[in-house]
């Protein structure tokens, strides 16, 4: 028996690694602001992107998303009521959205263009733990947590929080009867990424909605400039 | 539980890669196969040994070990200058001044190291 070391040092997710740089490029390319929505189920991911939609469309800015679930065309159709182009991608048990699955729905979208968007956001399943692994070629990784949620979510899940770019926390309508303690949510999410923007907010009321809008607008020049 | 997707990409990389080898390792059979894996890359090893044999069987990786090397997190901590290596994942301070840290030099590890080969019989 002859045995030997072969020397592989090559990244698990190299085939999504370099799908999601093809698609960083892509979406370079063509000007669009790309955001990947994280979360647990239930955060509220689907009403705080409703309301991102509408809001960036009345403000004469173009935007569509994809939106991953397991099941169910249900949040595509939601978000369809704001008016921007909606494209469901249906995991089937598959536990995260990867990039070939938005390359592939991006692929033959009809009537919709990279180049055609400033915005495009992509709702991930519900999960805190798979999708962070995925790159999905986004410019900017949201993280949503909300206040049901109980304030140590960041350091259950650090790997999530540590590898996103803004923090969104939602309901914030209903903090004060669930007993939300604000500052220690705000201290365990720069506690496990430090400096990270963090928006307070409400779907339903509109509260920290222009601060966001404030901070896409922001981004977005960022990237075209 | 992403791992058994994981671990599908890593038979099929090895089997890709013993496919690439010189004619004179044709057929070589897998012994082991070692990863790096860092604290931040949400991989439970034990759930990555538990779908090893059933997605190596039938390939040149059946029977193979499986060796998880697990690497901490290092940070960079500005004001000390130096990085330094965290105990957990709770806390993203510097342990010698408590500074918080946003640099993460390591953690993010999901990579495979390299593998040990049987070449079987060798023709000089």
């Amino acid at each position: 028996m002859t045995t030997r070391i072969v020397e592989l040092r090559r990244g698990i997710l190299k085939k999504n690694d370099e799908l999601a740089a093809g698609l960083r490029a892509s979406y370079a390319a063509a000007g669009v602001l790309v955001l990947n929505l994280v979360s647990s189920p239930g955060t509220g991911k689907t009403a705080f992107l409703e309301r991102t939609l509408r809001e960036v469309l009345a403000h004469g800015s173009r935007a569509a998303a994809l939106v991953g679930d397991l099941e169910t065309d249900n949040d595509a159709r939601r978000l369809a009521a704001s008016g921007a182009p909606v494209r469901q991608i249906n995991t089937h048990g598959i536990c995260h959205l990867d990039a070939e699955m938005i390359g592939k729905h991006l692929d033959g979208w009809e009537g919709v263009a990279l180049g055609e968007l400033d915005y495009l956001f992509i709702e991930n399943v519900g999960n805190l733990v798979c999708p962070s692994s995925y790159d999905l070629g986004e410019r900017i990784r949201v993280v949503l947590l909300s206040v049901t949620e109980g304030e140590d979510k960041p350091l259950k899940y650090p790997t999530m929080f540590n590898s996103a770019d803004a923090a969104v926390i939602t309901k914030m309508d209903i903090a004060e009867p669930c007993g939300f303690d604000r500052e220690l949510a705000l201290k365990n999410i720069n506690e496990i990424r430090p400096g990270i923007r963090i928006f307070e907010t409400s779907a339903k009321t509109g509260a920290g909605i222009e601060e966001w809008l404030g901070y896409l607008g922001e981004e977005r020049k960022k990237r075209v400039s | 539980m992403h791992e058994l997707s994981l671990v599908t990409s890593i038979v099929e990389t090895v089997t890709e890669t013993l496919a690439a080898l010189p004619d004179s390792s044709r057929g070589a059979r897998v012994l082991e196969v070692r990863l790096r894996v860092g604290a931040l890359a949400s991989v439970i090893p034990e759930s990555l040994e538990f779908c090893w044999g059933i997605v190596s069987e039938g390939t040149p990786l059946e029977d193979s070990r499986l060796v998880v090397n697990l690497l901490p997190v290092v940070v960079h901590c500005e004001p000390c200058g130096i990085d330094s290596e965290l105990e957990g994942v709770q806390s993203f301070r510097c342990p010698h001044c408590s500074e918080l840290c946003g640099e993460i030099r390591q953690g993010r590890e999901l990579e495979i190291d390299s593998i040990e080969i049987d070449d079987g019989e060798v023709s000089e």
